[in-house]
């Protein structure tokens, strides 16, 4: 925390980010003075001996024993003190307090899946809380990847066959980088992702909405087999609204007009589609009544309530496989009884493996 | 007479070059023989030296370009070309300027050329088998630049599994192979100049005679010959885990990746002094010249040589802090790596403390050399922060790496590279060159350079990850600087190829001894003759007495003075 007190270029948001600034810059500083010291002499001796004329005699030097010796010694120590700060930080590093909330990540080519304690499964996104201690427990499904997050500077591989862990202690709310620091193949550089570091009680309710077994996040399987995502997708050429953070807001229907969307209007617009439909959208929505049970229809509710900005997935994506399964495979379980009967007829090609992956590159 | 003209004709080793301006007289290497034969079956280790300087300038210029398409890709943070293409791209800028450009580059022309004059030889201890080296990086650089043509390969350099031996879908096996064959080009040569050094050394040569670049290529030789094979049975593993699924590596085949990581960084680590080492003999040679000074400390000189040929052996796993090798793995290697610090720093302030009290002219050589200490501390110094367990969690595989060895690599075995280029060129072609293109083009290989990988060291403080083909839009501005400087350094190396190959038909004829140096390659004639000396010399003193006049140094020759 030494030099705490000067303003950043970059976020930094973990309690061990500031020990690392701190020794870039002390090291920044010491070799920055040795390199202005020896290029301050390097380029007086050019100025004071340049050859003034062809007849100069130069003086026979052939070194000095002492003088090396304290060129020598004196380097050595130096590197002895940024030696063992560096110990220091790196202990840190892969040690994680005992207490520390645990989260399993698992990279493969080109994500990241990331796995809470209470079952929360995400993507390419880490929500956690803030002034508590994370431990990331990492392992890779495929090649080598790093699990890297500027903001916190920390960073770890995730080597197939292994797990490896790394700790943070994120200290500031906000939204960060997640990269792939090692070269993991075509969509390398589109390995990337956020973390979103939350309010303990922001992080409650992120967690509850989307935790195993909760309704919001059923509700979310059901989002996608019945193939809702087909329309409602934040793709550029979907054919409905998006339908993040809609609840309780006014929406405009055509003919004039506008309702709230709260539960009663979500749920008659999953049944009677054709009864309000939202200005602007062309009224193609099949109905969903006789196809959906009032469970499942209180699951889906559930979802759309949660919905906040970019949690609609992209349209290809399908179901989260168990984290540590083999993929590819049993990345597409297309339900493929409920989609023949329920699914609208100009429903989208069937979503091919390839396309379940994030595209590569651009 | 002047004392400028002594310098001019120092001839104190006894040995009879024959004196100027009857060069043209009595044959040299260049015109003695005619015919494409009398090249391609050449066993003149001067011939071979030239074969070698047309062929690395040929891997360079493709490397270049390569490393063009790279820096255009990253102007825009969605990048300018497909994935794919990019990351072709950085693996064949990688792969080519590392085996087929950094390593051969100056043991094989400077080297070559300049050893068996150097040490007062006729050729090479093996002259058949130097040509064979010759041969053999040729068949293997062809064919890696043929696979790399011919569909690519898309691993980087480093080629780690399982992803080279599992998931990609590019040349990996052809490249394993041209890499392979390669290697025993290096083998042969590193051979050779051991061989030499040890056996052909002309009397009066004795170990602490020679010159420092001899020694910096002694101590290069030896790195190649005990660190290329590991390479080989790397590349050789690699291939059969890729070709017959026999698990090496590959972690769903009961394989270990970071063991890979191990055999490679095993060699390519002392690769990184193959590439420097020999370019730090240049500036030995340089800086004396052209400050007409001894080199401070020559024993510190060479011993720090040694000690960082021996050091370089010790210190790989400092690329795998974060790979999983282990807490204790971690501490020994990231003190090995600021232990192998301490004797690059040494040899800056030797070279430093050889310029006070010199008489310091700023020729061409002398501009890269200076050039050379200033970026080569800078790469040097950026090294601590990766050697650093604490600061290498946030720089690790960032572009602050990239920008770290490029100072090495460019700023350093690059800029040594053209120094001897410079410095060596009226001996090589017997023709000088335009002095004014020369420094022109010095100063815009600095400052594109700069241009170039400065940014780069903030960048990767920032975060940006190294190969990515596309970026987080913050990172654009010091993308776009970085490939600006990238435009201004590729015009400051194509520049010499044009007044380099002006000087060959317009150039002024060299004199015997243009800089005034002392060392043995200055007593032959510029080209020299076929067969180097005329008569076996004797050397009676150490290789930088440019403080002395003729006279003095025989005299204290016969005194039994030091060195």
């Amino acid at each position: 925390m030494i030099f705490a007190q000067i303003p950043l270029p970059t976020p930094r948001a973990s309690s061990q980010g500031a020990e690392i600034d701190d020794i870039i810059l002390a090291t920044t500083l010491v070799t920055g003075l040795a390199f202005v010291l020896v290029t301050a002499v390097l380029i007086t001796f050019c100025f004071l001996y340049r050859r003034r004329s062809e007849d100069e005699r130069t003086p026979r030097i052939l070194g000095s024993t002492v003088i090396e010796i304290i060129w020598t010694t004196i380097p050595f120590l130096i590197f002895i003190a940024f030696f063992v700060w560096g110990i220091k930080i790196f202990q840190v590093h892969l040690t994680p307090p005992d207490d520390a909330m645990e989260i399993n990540v698992v990279g493969k080519q080109w994500m990241w899946k990331v796995q809470h304690p209470e079952g929360e499964r995400e993507i390419n996104s880490l929500h956690i809380p803030v002034n508590r201690a994370i431990k990331i427990n990492l392992t890779s499904e495929d090649v080598i990847h790093d699990f890297g997050i500027p903001a916190f500077r920390n960073k770890i591989d995730a080597v197939p066959g292994r797990t490896m862990s790394t700790w943070y202690y994120p200290t500031e709310v906000g939204v960060y980088h997640i990269f792939c620091d090692q070269y993991c193949g075509q969509g390398h550089s589109a390995m990337v992702g956020k973390v979103y570091v939350m309010e303990q009680k922001d992080y409650e309710e992120w967690s509850k909405a989307h935790a195993e077994g909760s309704l919001a996040l059923e509700g979310r399987k059901l989002f996608l087999k019945l193939q809702c995502i087909s329309c409602h997708s934040n793709n550029s050429g979907a054919r409905a609204p998006v339908l993040e953070e809609i609840y309780k807001k006014r929406v405009p229907l055509q003919g004039g007009g506008e309702v709230i969307a709260d539960d009663s209007y979500i749920r008659e617009s999953i049944l009677y589609p054709l009864k309000k439909v939202h200005e602007g959208w062309q009224p193609i929505m099949p109905s969903f009544l006789g196809q959906v049970s009032e469970d499942d229809l209180v699951k889906v509710i559930a979802y759309i309530k949660s919905l906040r900005r970019g949690d609609i997935p992209v349209r290809t994506e399908q179901f989260y496989p168990p984290i540590g399964a083999p993929t590819q495979r049993t990345e597409v379980q297309s339900p493929k009884t409920n989609t023949e009967n329920s699914a609208p007829k100009e429903s989208v090609p069937k979503n091919t493996p390839k396309e379940s992956a994030p595209k590569g590159g651009k | 007479m002047s004392l400028a003209s002594v310098y001019l004709n120092r001839d104190y080793i006894t040995q009879s070059a024959p004196a100027e301006p009857n060069a043209k007289a009595s044959p040299n290497y260049l015109n003695h023989a005619y015919g494409w034969q009398s090249w391609l079956l050449t066993i003149d280790h001067k011939r071979i030296g030239l074969l070698y300087m047309l062929s690395v300038t040929g891997f360079f210029l493709i490397g270049m370009a390569a490393a063009g398409m790279v820096r255009y890709d990253l102007l825009k943070p969605s990048g300018m070309l497909e994935a794919d293409i990019y990351n072709r791209m950085f693996s064949a800028h990688g792969i080519v300027m590392t085996f087929f450009f950094l390593i051969p580059a100056i043991p094989g022309i400077f080297g070559n050329f300049f050893i068996p004059l150097m040490v007062g030889a006729r050729d090479l201890a093996f002259p058949k088998l130097n040509l064979a080296s010759w041969y053999i990086y040729m068949i293997g650089g062809a064919f890696g630049i043929w696979a790399i043509l011919n569909g690519g390969i898309d691993t980087g350099w480093t080629l780690y599994p399982p992803y080279s031996s599992k998931s990609a879908a590019t040349n990996v096996a052809p490249v394993a192979v041209s890499i392979f064959i390669t290697g025993f080009s290096s083998i042969l040569t590193g051979l050779n100049i051991v061989v030499t050094v040890h056996r052909m050394r002309a009397p009066g040569m004795t170990w602490m005679r020679l010159p420092l670049f001899v020694w910096a290529i002694y101590a290069t030789s030896l790195i190649q010959l005990l660190s290329t094979p590991v390479l080989a049975v790397t590349v050789v593993f690699l291939g059969v885990e890729r070709l017959t699924g026999v698990g090496i590596f590959d972690p769903a085949l009961q394989g270990d990746p970071v063991l890979f990581q191990h055999m490679f960084w095993f060699y390519s680590h002392p690769a990184v002094y193959i590439m420097i080492l020999p370019a730090m003999g240049v500036i030995n040679e340089v800086l004396t010249c052209f400050s007409r000074k001894n080199i401070f400390g020559y024993s510190a000189v060479v011993f720090s040589t040694l000690g960082i040929a021996f050091a370089g052996f010790i210190v790989w796993g400092h690329h795998m802090f974060l790979a999983g090798e282990g807490y204790y793995p971690a501490l020994i290697f990231s003190f090995l790596s600021f232990f192998v610090a301490v004797p690059s720093a040494v040899k800056v302030f030797n070279w430093t403390a050889t310029l006070y009290k010199g008489s310091i002219t700023f020729s061409a050589p002398m501009i890269y050399a200076v050039g050379f200490i200033i970026l080569f501390m800078i790469g040097g110094l950026t090294g601590l922060f990766l050697s650093n367990l604490g600061s290498d969690i946030h720089l690790h595989d960032t572009y602050f790496v990239v920008a770290h060895f490029h100072y090495v690599m460019v700023g350093g075995m690059v800029l040594g590279y053209f120094a001897g280029l410079h410095y060596w060129w009226p001996k090589i072609t017997g023709r000088m060159y335009n002095e004014w293109w020369a420094k022109f083009s010095a100063i815009t290989i600095m400052v594109g350079f700069s241009f170039t990988f400065l940014p780069q060291f903030y960048l990767g403080y920032l975060g940006m990850p190294r190969r990515y083909a596309s970026y987080a839009p913050e990172f654009q501005d010091l993308n776009v600087l970085s490939s600006a400087g990238s435009t201004v350094l590729a015009v400051g190396y194509i520049m010499p190829l044009f007044y380099l190959i002006h000087s060959l038909f317009f150039g002024k004829i060299a004199t015997s001894n243009p800089w005034g140096a002392t060392g043995l390659e200055w007593q032959t004639p510029s080209p020299p003759s076929p067969h180097n000396f005329d008569k076996t010399p004797i050397v009676t003193c150490g290789p930088y007495e440019y403080s002395l006049t003729p006279e003095e140094a025989k005299a204290m020759a016969q005194a039994g003075g030091k060195h």
